[in-house]
C-alpha cells in the first residue's frame, strides 16, 4: 500500500529526514518510536504534505501512484490521513460544518454525490459513540479551546468519518487520560480492516498494549536504525534507546 | 434635464435653485456656499490622506434627471419595471422577504417596484419628494439638523442637490415589528450620472426600529451615489441600521450616516461593504444624551483595484455613554482598505466607555490597510481601549483544511469566512446575518494561492 523509499526532506535548510525506507502493506499495524526531534512528525507532515517541508530525494509510492507529486488535499481524498501530534484551532469553523465539508470532498473526488444531510447526521452520531464525544462538540468551533486531551479525540473522530486508508497517528496518546486512552485505542481498532493500515507514532509501550503492532520501527537521526515485531516495543521500553543508538553507530545521549 | 458637475458650481447652482421647493432654497442656497467655500476634497486634506475622490470631481458626471418620470416606470407583461429594472433584479437584494419595501432606480423613487402598504400603526414612511411637497413642517424641522453640511463637501452637495429618498418616522413608544428596506439599485441607464439621495429616520422616545438600506446593481453602470442618511434618536429609542453597499464594480459611492442621540437611547449599524471601485463611507455619531451609545461594526471586502474607505467619528459629548466599534476587513488582489476611527470624548464627558477594534486580512501581496485609531480624550474619568491587527490567512489552519481533503479554494473562503464569523454574528436580524454570511462564503470563490 504504501512505499517510502530512500526519503529524504529538509525543513528551513535543515536536512531532518536522512533516507528512510518503509513498506506498509494493507492491514498492517505499524509503530514508529525513536527519540525527540528525531524526526517522527517531520516524516508524518511529509507524507501529508506539509508546504514547509521539502523533499530533497526518495520517493514515496501510495497504492501505486506517486504520493509526493499530489497536493495535500488530493492524498487526503486518496485515503491518507494524519491525526496531528499538535491539533490545529479554526475559530469560526463548527466541527459539524468541518467535518461535512471534509467528507463531501472527499465524496466529489471519488465521483460520488454529497452526502444527505440527514444521513450525515446518522453517520456522526454513530461516529462520536465510537469515541464516546459530546454532541455539542459538534457546534464548538474547531479545536477552539478543546483540552488537550478533546483535541487528540477530535482527531479520532475525524478518522472515524473519513474513514482513511492509511492512518498515521502522531502521538494520539500523548495528553490522554488512561480511559481516553482506551477510548481511543478503541476507536482505532474498530475501525482497522484488512484493506486499511495505520501507521502509530507514539514513545509508549502502553498504546502498543491496546493497538498492537505488526512492526515496530526506531526512528532515530532522520533514519530508521531498528526495525523489529511488537517485542521491539517492550524491550525499549524496558532498557530505552541508548543500546539501539549503539548498534547504530550513533552517538548515544544525542538525541537528535 | 442634465448639467455637468464641475469644480465651477456656478452653472450647478441655476440647476439646484430649481429644483424646489421654495422653502427649501435657502437651505440649498447655503450648501451651495458652503461647497464653493470648501471645495472638493483633496488628500492634502487630514480625513482624506488615503482617498482621492478627484475621479468623482472631474468625472464629469450629471445629475440624474431630477424628471418625476426619469425611470419610466411600467407594467410589462412579465411584470413591473423601471428601467430595465424588474422585481427579479431585486431577488438579491431582498432576502426572500416580504418587508416593507422602498425601491429607488436610478436615484429615483420607483413606487410601483415599492411595497409601503400595510405599514403599522405609528409607523411613517414617505417618500422624501412627497414630503417635500406634501411634509413642509416635519421636513423644515428636521432636514439637515443632524447632517451639517459645514465642513463636509459631499454632505453641502447633497443638500444642495436632494430630491429623492426617504423619510422614515417612527411615533413615541412604538416598537416597528418588521425591518424598513429601503433598495438603491442602479443600472446602464445610470451610466455617468451622480445622484444624491437622503434618507432621514426620526426615531421618537422609547420608539424602536430597524431600517435596512441595499445598494446593489444590474450590470456595471459607472456612477456616484452620494447618499446622506441622518439619524435622529430620541430619549431611550433605538435604532438599528444596516447597510450593504454592494453597487456596481464601476461605481463610486459616498456614503454619510450622521446621527443626534440623546439620552439613554441606542444607535446600532451594521455596515457591509464589498461594492464600488471607490467607496468612502463617513460615520459620524453624536452621543449628546447622558447613558447613550452606538455600536459601529462592520465588514469590508475587497478586490481588484477597489479602494474602500471607512471613517468614524464619534462624538461623546454627554456622561456615561459608551461606544462600540468592530471593523473587519479582508482585501483582496489590489484592493485597498482605509479605516480612520476618531473618538472625541468632551471634557464633560465623564464616565465614557469606548472601545474601538479594526482588524485586517490580506490575501494578496498587493493588497493594502491603512488604519489610524484617533482618539482624542478631554475628560478624566474614561475607559477609552482600541486595537488594529493586519495579518494574513492562518496558513497552519490552511493546511489542517487541505489534510482532510478540503481543496484549497473552499479552505481559503473557510478562513475568510472564518474571520469574518465574530462580527457578522453581532447583526441580530438572523436573515440579514445568514444572507451575509453566504455572500461571504462566495465572495472569494475565484481565489487561488
Ligand atoms: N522549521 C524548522 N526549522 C528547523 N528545524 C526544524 C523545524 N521544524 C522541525 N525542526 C527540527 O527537526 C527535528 C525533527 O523534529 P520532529 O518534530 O520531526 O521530531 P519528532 O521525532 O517528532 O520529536 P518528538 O518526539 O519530540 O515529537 C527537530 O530537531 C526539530 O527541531
Ligand atoms: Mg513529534
Amino acid at each position: 500500500m504504501l512505499k517510502i523509499d530512500n526519503l529524504t526532506a529538509s525543513v528551513g535548510g535543515t536536512q531532518i529526514l536522512n533516507g528512510i525506507s518503509l513498506t506498509v502493506n494493507a492491514g498492517e499495524v505499524h509503530a514508529i518510536m525513536g527519540p525527540n526531534g528525531s524526526g517522527k512528525s517531520t516524516l508524518a507532515q511529509v507524507l501529508a504534505g506539509h508546504p514547509a517541508y521539502e523533499v530533497t530525494g526518495g520517493t514515496v509510492t501510495f497504492q501505486g501512484a506517486d504520493l509526493l507529486d499530489m497536493d495535500p488535499e488530493v492524498r487526503a481524498q486518496h485515503g491518507v490521513f494524519l491525526a496531528f501530534q499538535y491539533p490545529i484551532e479554526i475559530p469560526g469553523v463548527t466541527n459539524a460544518y468541518f467535518l461535512r465539508a471534509a467528507y463531501n470532498e472527499i465524496r466529489k473526488a471519488k465521483g460520488l454525490d454529497e452526502v444527505d444531510p440527514m444521513d450525515f447526521l446518522d453517520l456522526m452520531s454513530d461516529r462520536l459513540k465510537l469515541v464516546e464525544m459530546d454532541e455539542a462538540m459538534l457546534q464548538r468551533s474547531v479545536n477552539a479551546g478543546f483540552s488537550g486531551g478533546e483535541k487528540k479525540r477530535n482527531e479520532i473522530l475525524q478518522m472515524a468519518v473519513l474513514d482513511p486508508t492509511l492512518a498515521i497517528l502522531d502521538e494520539t496518546d500523548s495528553g490522554l487520560d488512561i480511559d481516553a486512552l482506551r477510548i481511543v485505542a478503541h476507536g482505532v481498532n474498530a475501525l482497522k480492516k484488512p484493506t486499511n493500515a495505520t501507521i502509530v507514532v507514539t514513545h509508549y509501550q502502553r498504546l502498543l498494549n491496546h493497538i498492537v503492532p505488526d512492526h515496530v520501527h526506531v526512528l532515530a537521526a532522520g533514519r530508521i536504525i531498528k526495525s523489529g515485531g511488537k517485542e521491539l516495543a517492550l524491550e525499549l521500553e524496558a532498557r530505552g534507546y541508548d543500546w539501539v543508538l549503539e548498534e547504530a553507530g550513533l552517538a548515544t545521549g544525542a538525541h537528535a | 434635464m442634465s448639467t455637468t458637475l464641475a469644480p465651477d458650481l456656478a452653472p450647478q447652482a441655476d440647476v439646484a435653485r430649481q429644483l424646489g421647493p421654495d422653502w427649501l432654497l435657502p437651505v440649498r442656497e447655503a450648501a451651495l456656499a458652503e461647497f464653493s467655500r470648501i471645495g472638493w476634497p483633496t488628500t492634502r486634506n487630514e480625513d482624506w490622506h488615503y482617498t482621492n475622490p478627484s475621479a468623482i470631481a472631474e468625472g464629469k458626471f450629471v445629475l440624474a434627471a431630477p424628471d418625476e418620470r426619469a425611470t419610466g416606470e411600467r407594467r410589462t407583461p412579465t411584470g413591473t419595471a423601471a428601467h430595465g429594472v424588474t422585481v427579479a433584479h431585486l431577488a438579491p437584494y431582498t432576502f426572500g422577504q416580504d418587508w416593507p419595501l422602498m425601491v429607488f432606480v436610478n436615484g429615483r423613487f420607483a413606487p410601483m417596484l415599492s411595497r409601503l402598504g400595510a405599514l403599522q400603526a405609528g409607523v411613517r414612511v414617505t417618500p422624501l419628494a412627497e414630503a417635500m411637497r406634501e411634509d413642509r413642517d416635519f421636513l423644515e424641522a428636521r432636514l439637515g439638523t443632524v447632517a451639517r453640511f459645514d465642513e463636509h463637501a459631499f454632505t453641502a452637495l447633497n443638500t444642495a442637490f436632494m430630491t429623492e429618498g426617504a423619510v422614515i418616522h417612527v411615533a413615541k413608544n412604538v416598537e416597528v415589528a418588521e425591518p424598513l428596506h429601503l433598495v438603491f439599485i442602479a443600472d446602464e441607464q445610470a451610466e455617468g450620472t451622480i445622484s444624491h439621495p437622503r434618507v432621514i429616520i426620526a426615531a421618537e422616545p422609547n420608539a424602536k426600529v430597524t431600517v435596512i438600506e441595499s445598494w446593489g446593481a444590474v450590470g456595471t453602470p459607472r456612477h456616484v451615489s452620494n447618499v446622506v442618511t441622518e439619524v435622529d434618536v430620541a430619549s431611550g429609542a433605538t435604532v438599528t441600521h444596516l447597510k450593504m453597499q454592494r453597487e456596481s464594480a464601476a461605481a463610486f459611492h459616498v456614503g454619510t450616516v450622521q446621527v443626534n442621540q440623546a439620552k439613554d437611547s441606542h444607535f446600532v449599524q451594521f455596515t457591509f461593504q464589498s461594492g464600488a471601485q471607490l467607496m468612502r463611507s463617513n460615520i459620524y455619531t453624536h452621543l449628546n444624551g447622558p447613558g447613550c451609545g452606538s455600536t459601529l461594526n462592520g465588514l469590508v471586502l475587497a478586490d481588484g483595484t477597489q479602494h474602500l474607505d471607512t471613517q468614524t467619528r464619534i462624538e461623546h459629548v454627554a456622561p456615561r455613554c459608551y461606544s462600540r466599534e468592530l471593523y473587519k476587513g479582508v482585501l483582496d488582489g489590489e484592493g485597498h482598505g482605509v479605516f480612520n476611527g476618531k473618538v472625541y470624548v468632551h471634557p464633560e464627558a465623564q464616565q465614557t466607555d469606548g472601545k474601538q477594534e479594526n482588524h485586517t486580512i490580506l490575501l494578496s501581496d498587493r493588497a493594502q490597510i491603512d488604519t489610524k485609531p484617533q482618539l482624542e480624550i478631554f475628560a478624566d474619568d474614561v475607559k477609552c481601549t482600541h486595537g488594529a491587527t493586519v495579518g494574513r490567512l492562518d496558513q497552519a489552519a490552511e493546511f489542517y483544511m487541505k489534510s482532510r481533503g478540503i481543496s484549497a479554494e473552499h479552505a481559503r473562503r473557510l478562513l475568510v469566512y472564518a474571520f469574518a464569523a465574530d462580527v457578522l454574528e453581532t447583526i441580530e436580524n438572523e436573515v440579514v446575518r445568514t444572507g451575509l454570511e453566504a455572500l461571504v462564503l462566495e465572495r472569494f470563490a475565484g481565489v487561488v494561492v
